[in-house]
């Protein structure tokens, strides 16, 4: 993965090549090896090129190649890499390349702007919304459902971002941030504050996806196993469900779990990267996915459940309040931290226990979109 | 591989590089202009919203009240019966008190916004409105409101037609 940053000097099929060369030169493989490349990437508009996945396809070693672009909001992070499962799972190819990009600086004067094209143009567009408030709707909803304070969500971002201090690409590490530094910050939308949020960036993040015989037969020693996918949609009408729990999140999950053979989330997985590009998000997704009662993430955040080395780890990676959030190249902390993580390859952020299964989960679109991967050493 | 990797590439740029003409750039604007047709259902939602009546859908097969209106069941996935009328009074579900503008740009006076789940309709089906009539230290969550319409000749067959809802007052529906 390329430095995750505000603004960087490469185009996207610059950060495309940059990424893909790390990953192909860490799998000890060449373009040549590669069968089939998926590129994940989020709305057109950030880039200001409509045929975006053509565009990017040169970076992202996909030329002359079954090519193949993904896109299902936030939750690319995660997707584009089950749509690479598939074409090895299937048979159809040996090797998937799979390289996520977004490079949001060049929408001017900031990305906030294109976010406004995601509403229903006749029922959400013309009372002028802007993407924070959805999130401080549900973030309130989850609140008062289950009367959570603010500091026990602001200690997620802390977690966060002190967790990022060990990642080389992270964007807002910050090894001295405080609980009352999240909640002194500027309230943006109440109550959703300054450092409750993940910053918009420049990324990319590439991984390989190879079959099994394929890993035999080159003897690559650096690999992980992906034991489950899944994902699930819900509807755009979101102001017809209860924002406090995220169905499509679980049914993600359960479609993942069941394929990996897990019946018992909470035993059976060592850590978690679920998507945080909001600090309650963290604790929503835990929920989502099985691994906290209903509710009961604020809770084991704060008696340190969470944190790098207690019983369930969450984000060792810094996630994306501490590393970035270039929407789809997050996959760098979602599958990348896992794959590191499993292979004993983290450095500074290596859990300081033996880990066996992790599970990495994304999120998008009108908050309505879950997907899940299930990794195991 | 993080443990083992060196040099992560990618040369950052600040907002000053950009300003100062350090980095060379190219720029364009578009110019795309849209006009939707509002479809089926939402073209008699706008006009009843000119009535200064929300409308809604039914759907025999799951006994639901759809609102927002649709002309398909997506539960069901079978055509919705019925127009039905539904009330302009309901509950707040959620709430945010913005101080940002639909471009993320600071406002000094927030916005009271949020999700009205409206009587008449199925559990938790509601919109998204502008809140009125009430303080940002005043408005929770479960509270009972009333939609505030513009004078009729106003309303232009919009979601604007409604201007907010206010505080339902006591004994009053």
């Amino acid at each position: 993965m390329t430095l995750f940053r505000r603004r960087l000097q490469e185009t996207g099929k610059e950060m495309c090549f940059e990424a893909t060369k790390m990953a192909l030169d860490s799998a000890g493989l060449t373009r040549a090896d590669v069968d089939t490349v998926v590129c994940g990437t989020a709305p057109d508009a950030f880039d200001g090129v409509a045929m975006k996945g053509e565009y990017l396809l040169d970076g992202c070693g996909g030329y002359r190649k079954p090519y193949t672009r993904v896109f299902t909001g936030g939750g690319t992070g995660v997707f584009s890499t089950i749509a690479g499962w598939w074409h090895v799972a299937s048979g159809l190819a040996d090797v998937a390349l799979v390289v996520n990009e977004e490079k949001m600086s060049s929408c001017q004067p900031h990305p906030q702007s294109v976010f406004a094209h995601i509403w229903d143009p006749i029922l959400d567009r013309p009372l002028k919304p802007n993407l924070v408030w959805i999130f401080a709707m549900e973030m309130n909803r989850y609140m008062t459902v289950y009367g959570v304070k603010k500091e026990d969500i602001a200690r997620v971002a802390v977690k966060n971002k002190r967790n990022a201090v060990g990642h080389p690409c992270a964007q807002l590490a910050d090894p001295n941030i405080t609980v009352d530094d999240v909640l002194n910050s500027e309230v943006m939308a109440w109550p959703v504050q300054r450092l409750d949020i993940s910053p918009p960036s420049d990324g990319a993040s590439a991984v390989v996806l190879a079959s099994e015989d394929f890993i035999r037969k080159r003897r690559i020693k650096d690999r992980a196993w992906i034991s489950g996918v899944g994902w699930c949609i819900d509807s755009t009408m979101w102001t017809d469900r209860d924002l406090v729990f995220p169905e499509y999140v679980a049914r993600a999950a359960k479609m993942a779990y069941k394929m990996a053979k897990i019946d018992e989330p909470r035993r059976q997985i060592d850590f978690a990267e679920p998507y945080d590009p909001f600090d309650y998000k963290e604790l929503h997704h835990l929920e989502g996915l099985l691994l906290a009662d209903k509710g009961e993430a604020p809770t084991l955040t704060r008696e340190g459940v969470t944190e790098r080395d207690g019983k369930m780890p969450v984000c060792p990676s810094g996630g994306l309040l501490g590393v970035g959030n270039p929407i789809a190249a997050t996959m760098g902390m979602k599958i990348g931290e896992l794959f590191w993580q499993l292979t004993g390859q983290a450095g500074e952020r290596q859990i300081p226990r033996e880990v066996h299964t992790g599970v990495s989960q994304a999120w998008g679109d009108l908050m309505q979109y879950g997907s899940v991967v299930v990794m195991r050493a | 591989m993080t443990a083992r990797i060196s040099r992560w590439p990618g040369i950052e740029l600040t907002a000053a590089d950009l300003h100062e003409g350090k980095v060379t750039q190219t720029r364009f604007r578009p110019d795309a202009k849209y006009a939707w047709s509002a479809g089926e259902a939402m073209s008699r939602f706008l006009e009843e919203l000119q009535n200064g009546r929300l409308i809604a859908r039914t759907c025999r097969k799951c006994a639901r009240v759809l609102f927002p209106p649709r002309m398909f069941c997506e539960e069901c996935f079978r055509p919705t019966d019925a127009w039905t009328y539904i009330r302009d009074t309901g509950t707040i579900e959620t709430f945010s008190i913005s101080y940002l503008d639909t471009d993320a740009r600071r406002i000094p006076e927030p916005i009271l916004v949020g999700v009205v789940s409206l009587d008449g309709a199925s559990p938790k089906m509601g919109m998204m409105h502008y809140f009125g009539g009430m303080t940002k230290d005043e408005i929770r969550i479960g509270m009972r409101v009333k939609a505030v319409w513009k004078p009729k000749e106003e309303r232009r067959g919009s979601v604007l037609d409604i201007l907010g809802f206010r505080p339902l007052g006591e004994g009053e529906s």
